[in-house]
């Protein structure tokens, strides 16, 4: 289906009786080119690259739940580029170049939100680590700029300048980081991926893989045997899980990270503010809750809820910042499963078994690298080969210790 | 949640550091044939289950004492609180 102004018009004339579901929802074959296990932004992601770059369409997504149960449902919807390592930095510029052009491409409002990134600073230290940060940003293409307190006083009048405990010195900015309404990505998605012939087959868990001397054949399933090429797992958050069918342990901990939504107000973030003391980090959704969020709980878990102490904690953060929100009310609380990997970085990368693919290890910022994520894995799904700027996110560089640790906390996943 | 520490009783988890699966106890011995792959299994591959697991929890804002947590990770309920030097280590026999 094609949306534009005209169909949207035609369509309220007659009682907005023609429009039709985004997606088919079709009975899976007996056999695909690939299967691509997992229907959430990453999945989907990669089976519309893999039909619209690749022009491989005989592929199936299969998913446990609903489309786009997972984490694409239950993030804060922040894209942006400013990571430090030459092994991320690119990765997520090139994502973030994707989002920009990302509703022309699949004809759908996924209302990509441009309205920069603030990255408050508090001591001198912290701006030399912002600059250093920032230079890597303008080295791999992206954009970003330093701003003095004067700058934040015009731009964000409402932060506590008079904290003396965390005095404000500065932001590192960058204009083209955002929002995105988070489910319309899946849907978009999903809507293309669909109209070029992948079969997107819901309700449908994948109980176990097809291996045969040491090659993946097709996966069995609650709708059942599905053979395939190649079979790509993309499950972040229950990597371990799926993976653990074979038997195969990953460099990943299950964590809950919780997220939060105040009542709606009127305008009054312009944009994502992050605290540089503390970890929280806000925006305004288009219907005006603020939404934010700050450090995982720290411990395994998969239950999607987490605990009192964190709530507190990022609450505290947030009233520190900008006293002004102690007086919104708090709407909703809920969490999200989170693969956090033993350095902070993902995997995009082939497994010991042949025909069997692996992309996983998001952390806590999967989101906005949906479009990246899907591009790389589709990429390497097709070609055998990674990716050049999803090169190094490969299960060996444990091993080798080429760790990709973007705070250089160690193998402790919780401190990523 | 609350940790029913053995000399202590139930204590607050935020008085407790998290150091995750309990695997870190034995630490392979790096004489042993393959101590390469045990080390990296040691240090970065976890089994990461979803319900019954046993954690490392470091009781910082109270005795400093190592607790082995039996936990389960799907509803949090914890099932069992050992002092970690009274667990014998198993690996190293090898």
């Amino acid at each position: 289906m094609k949306y534009s102004g005209i169909k949207v018009l035609w369509e309220g004339l007659r009682g907005n009786m023609g429009w039709k579901p985004l997606w088919r929802n079709p009975d899976p074959k007996t056999s695909y080119d690939i299967i691509i296990v997992g229907g959430g932004g990453h999945g989907l992601a990669t089976a519309y690259y893999l039909a619209e770059k690749f022009k491989i369409t005989n592929i199936a997504v299969v998913e446990k739940g609903w489309l786009g149960s997972g984490n694409i449902g239950r993030n804060t919807t922040i894209i942006r580029s400013n990571y430090l390592l030459p092994q991320n930095q690119p990765f997520y510029e090139f994502s973030l170049k994707l989002w920009e052009n990302l509703e022309q491409e699949l004809n759908y409002n996924s209302m990509v939100s441009q309205r920069g990134v603030l990255n408050i600073f508090h001591s001198d230290s912290q701006r030399d680590a912002f600059v250093r940060r920032g230079n890597a940003m303008l080295m791999s293409g992206a954009d970003a700029s330093l701003l003095g307190v004067n700058d934040l006083k015009k731009m964000v009048p409402f932060l506590d300048f008079q904290n003396s405990r965390f005095p404000i010195k500065g932001g590192l900015w960058q204009p083209r980081g955002g929002t995105v309404r988070h489910d319309a990505v899946a849907w978009g998605y999903a809507k293309e991926a669909d109209s070029r012939g992948v079969d997107i087959i819901e309700n449908c868990e994948v109980t176990n893989f097809l291996v045969k001397n040491g090659r993946c054949y097709g996966v069995e399933t609650t709708k059942g045997v599905i053979k395939s090429k190649k079979v790509g797992v993309c499950v972040a958050g229950s990597s371990s899980q799926v993976m653990g069918k074979i038997g195969i342990n990953l460099p990943i901990e299950s964590h809950v990270l919780q997220a939060f939504v105040s009542e709606g107000l009127k305008p009054v973030i312009p944009g994502v503010i992050t605290f540089g003391a503390g970890h929280f980090y806000v925006s305004q959704s288009n219907k005006g809750g603020l939404v934010f969020g700050g450090d995982i709980d720290g411990y395994n878990s998969y239950a999607q809820r987490g605990n009192l102490p964190v709530i507190e904690d990022v609450c505290e953060g947030g009233v520190a910042l900008m006293p002004m929100i102690g007086r919104a009310r708090m709407l909703r609380i809920w969490g999200g499963i989170m693969d956090m990997s033993m350095d902070g970085s993902p995997i995009i990368d082939k497994t010991n078994i042949k025909n069997l693919y692996f992309n996983g290890g998001w952390c806590y910022g999967g989101f906005k690298a949906t479009p990246a994520s899907g591009f790389c894995y589709a990429h390497l799904l097709a070609t055998g080969t990674s990716h050049h700027d999803a090169k190094d996110f490969l299960f060996n560089r444990f091993e080798k210790g080429r760790l990709i640790d973007e705070k250089g906390q160690g193998n402790q996943p919780n401190l990523h | 949640m609350l940790i029913d520490h053995p000399l202590l009783g139930l204590r607050d988890s935020t008085e407790f550091i998290y150091m995750g699966d309990a695997k870190l106890l034995n630490r392979p011995n790096w004489k042993s044939k393959n101590s390469k792959t045990k080390f990296i299994d040691y240090g970065y591959l976890r089994k990461n289950p979803a319900g019954v697991h046993k954690e490392l929890w470091y009781h910082e804002q109270g005795d400093r004492s190592w607790l082995v947590v039996t936990r389960n990770t799907v509803t949090h309920e914890i099932l069992k609180v050992e002092l970690a030097r009274y667990l014998k280590s198993e690996a190293n026999a090898k």
